[in-house]
């Protein structure tokens, strides 16, 4: 394990996005942060710019008109980065699969490291995902 | 857009941590003041209302169940009160009153949610934390009565797919006098704070005419004293079988919005315990098959969280739908910010935008935001930052 | 339902044609293209309906939009019918009596090809701007000739 990865996975710090979702998935992870499940007592913060994170949480089919912005923001994250799809659009597609707007899913625009499939996955789900991360990075 | 020298353009989004979704906003501004705003939408349109047409009546459900996460009922609500209105026909009993129970369920998970997240644009994150953890609860009753925390699929043409079971009503019962306490807590502590008021009162106020101009539905035009509510106005489900009122205010700033949505909370708990007064120790159908739709057009409505949710469908005959038409509440009540914003200050964009509480998943069933082509002067964050030190100045004066 | 088919029949006199209910407190009424402006002033201005939205389709030998008024107090919807050609689908816009309506307006002509005449600000909406051109989405390949 080199520097760059024992420092990274001491406290995760994720970026939120999401590329043409449904919202619910958003809102899961949101959920992941407050008091019930309240993730961050694992230093694991949610941050506003990608340029700070290690960890990007994806949702949603990834529309056409955000395909750009995805790679974008894939593009400015400091590497190593962890990609993580989250919910069954950013694994595959799901029911969208066949929409004229479909630019993804997020596996064919940025590599994907982690899939938590679920519509939406629920929070204990998100959590052992992150844990998966974590040992990975090992 | 006069576009004279001292106007500075100020985007918003599409991305930013407490914003779900991505949107984007141009914020015109001259000085502090706010001269124009722009609307650009579209990153999360999904073309559901395309593929809607190449779904098979009972799986259009589940489709337009996944229009939208926060309210993720209001759409198969909508979409069965327009079959329904097609083939003109009535539901049972026992499925009226299950049908509002998750509907006002549903109404106040989304009002807290929308509660903390405006706390949070405020700076005061405390609000934000309560609100989102007296939430939970919530939640776990969905759990209890349909076995997910979210996209319950409670709905079909003709009733409810699952019972609420008699067994398990004094437990729902008891997590809702629960919930109940907690709301009242909370409103007591959000509606009480000097410092809140200060902030939200006379903020983005909204006139009659402009509710009248951009067709606002839901809160924000009852927020305005515009007296509309599908619920009471074309009664359909339980609702006119149980007592309930239509919450109103009348200065249409984001504080009566605020007030409007909390006190609904209420009057959901209240329609919620009728409902299941009625429907305990009772058996009963709990839907009706449906085998065909028949040639034809119609039109259904529900009072979504937000505000009316509109669904218009034509039918061929054949088993998938011609022409599928949905109008979320957020496609009327966000354009309002034409009428909201201009003239204000900067620091008080975020909470005016986030007054509406827009859903823009819904909007666009049918902002990465481009650095460097524009001017970058702000962030949706700086101006939550700006929000919180104004939110900050005002407590030092009280 | 009587009440506001009456009224409506005598406000819009002969430039409405078959008002009828089709379901349970639905009302459609056929207009006239040309008539659409001041039909829609009427129920929006005079009637003092609320706007809820319209919406377009396209049909095998035409286009059609809707536009759909909500009537609270008697709680009714009614509905304006316009056919349109099909080669050339064009209709005034109604933005300057509605405000609200441009959204829809922009939506219908990025999705179907209806072109609104006099729209202040024809943009994309909901599509990117590098959205090929001539390929509107909601038409139906079915129909295509
Ligand atoms: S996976 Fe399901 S919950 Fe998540 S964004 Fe897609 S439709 Fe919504």
């Amino acid at each position: 394990m080199n520097l760059k990865t024992k420092a990274l996975k001491k406290s995760l710090w994720v970026y939120h996005m999401s590329g043409g979702s449904c919202n619910n998935c958003d809102i899961e992870i949101l959920d992941c942060l407050t008091p019930k499940f309240d993730l961050e007592r694992f230093g694991i913060v949610l941050v506003g710019s990608p340029r700070h994170a290690d960890v990007l949480l994806c949702t949603g089919i990834v529309n056409k008109k955000c395909v750009e912005r995805v790679k974008e923001v894939y593009e400015q994250t400091a590497k190593p980065c962890v990609v993580v799809a989250i919910g069954a659009c950013a694994c595959s597609g799901g029911m969208f699969r066949d929409s004229y707007e479909m630019g993804g899913p997020l596996n064919k625009i940025i590599p994907v490291d982690i899939y938590i499939p679920g519509c939406p996955p629920k929070p204990e789900a998100m959590i052992a995902g992150i844990v998966k991360v974590l040992e990975k990075l090992k | 857009m006069k576009n004279n020298k001292k106007t500075v353009i100020v985007p918003i989004g599409p991305y930013h941590p407490l914003l779900e979704e991505p949107e984007f906003f141009a914020l015109y501004c001259d000085g502090e003041k706010i001269v124009d705003v722009e609307w650009q939408a579209g990153y999360n349109h999904r073309g559901i209302e395309k593929l809607s047409e190449s779904k098979h009546w009972d799986q259009v459900t589940f489709l337009v169940e996944r229009i939208c996460g926060i309210c993720s009922t209001s759409h198969p609500f909508a979409y069965c009160n327009t079959i329904e209105n097609l083939i003109g026909m009535t539901i049972p009993e026992r499925a009226k009153y299950i049908r509002s129970i998750i509907g006002e369920l549903e109404r106040i998970h989304s009002h807290l949610l929308w509660m903390g997240l405006a706390g949070h644009f405020l700076g005061y994150n405390t609000v934000f934390m309560w609100a989102w953890k007296y939430r939970e609860p919530v939640l776990d009753l969905f759990e209890i009565i349909s076995g997910n925390r979210n996209h319950y699929a409670m709905f079909k043409i003709g009733g409810v797919r699952r019972n609420i079971e008699n067994e398990d009503i004094p437990k729902i019962r008891k997590m809702l006098a629960e919930i109940k306490g907690q709301l009242e807590m909370l409103i007591g502590a959000v509606l009480d704070d000097p410092v809140l008021t200060a902030r939200l009162k006379n903020v983005g106020v909204l006139t009659k005419q402009d509710i009248k101009n951009f067709g606002s539905v839901g809160p924000v035009a009852r927020a305005s004293g515009v007296d509309v509510d599908v619920r009471r106005d074309e009664p359909y489900a339980a609702y006119p079988l149980v007592e309930w009122s239509v919450i109103t205010a009348k200065n249409g700033d984001v504080l009566d919005k605020a007030v409007v949505r909390l006190s609904e909370c209420l009057e959901a708990v209240k329609i919620i315990t009728q409902c299941l007064d009625a429907i305990e120790g009772k058996a009963g159908e709990i839907g009706e098959e449906v085998r065909r739709v028949p040639e034809g057009e119609g039109i259904g409505r529900h009072e979504a969280p937000r505000g009316e949710c509109f669904h218009y469908i034509r039918s061929d005959g054949a088993n998938s739908p011609v022409r599928h038409k949905i109008r979320a509440p957020s496609y009327t009540n966000v354009p309002t910010f034409k009428a909201s914003c201009i003239g204000q200050t900067i620091s008080d964009v975020a909470i005016i935008l986030a007054g509406v509480d827009p859903c823009y998943c819904c909007t666009e069933r049918v902002a990465v935001y481009d650095a460097g082509k524009k001017k970058k002067l702000y962030d949706f964050q700086h101006l939550v930052e700006l929000s919180k030190q104004k939110t900050e100045r005002i407590r030092k004066e009280i | 339902m009587k009440d506001i088919i009456g009224r409506i029949q005598s406000k819009l006199g002969d430039r409405g044609k078959d008002i009828k209910e089709q379901t349970n407190n639905r009302v459609y009424v056929s207009v006239d293209r040309k008539n659409i402006k001041e039909c829609a002033k009427i129920l929006f201005e005079d009637m003092d309906a609320r706007y809820i939205v319209a919406s377009g389709m396209e049909n095998f030998d035409s286009f059609e939009i809707l536009y759909h008024f909500g009537f609270d107090k008697e709680s009714a919807i009614v509905s304006l019918r316009v056919y349109l050609d099909k080669d050339n689908p064009e209709i005034d816009t109604l933005t300057d009596i509605i405000p609200g309506i441009s959204y829809i307006e922009r939506e219908m002509w990025e999705l179907l090809g209806i072109n609104f005449k006099g729209h202040p600000n024809m943009k994309h909406f909901l599509l990117g701007d590098d959205w090929e051109k001539g390929n509107y989405p909601l038409r139906k390949d079915k129909y295509e000739k």
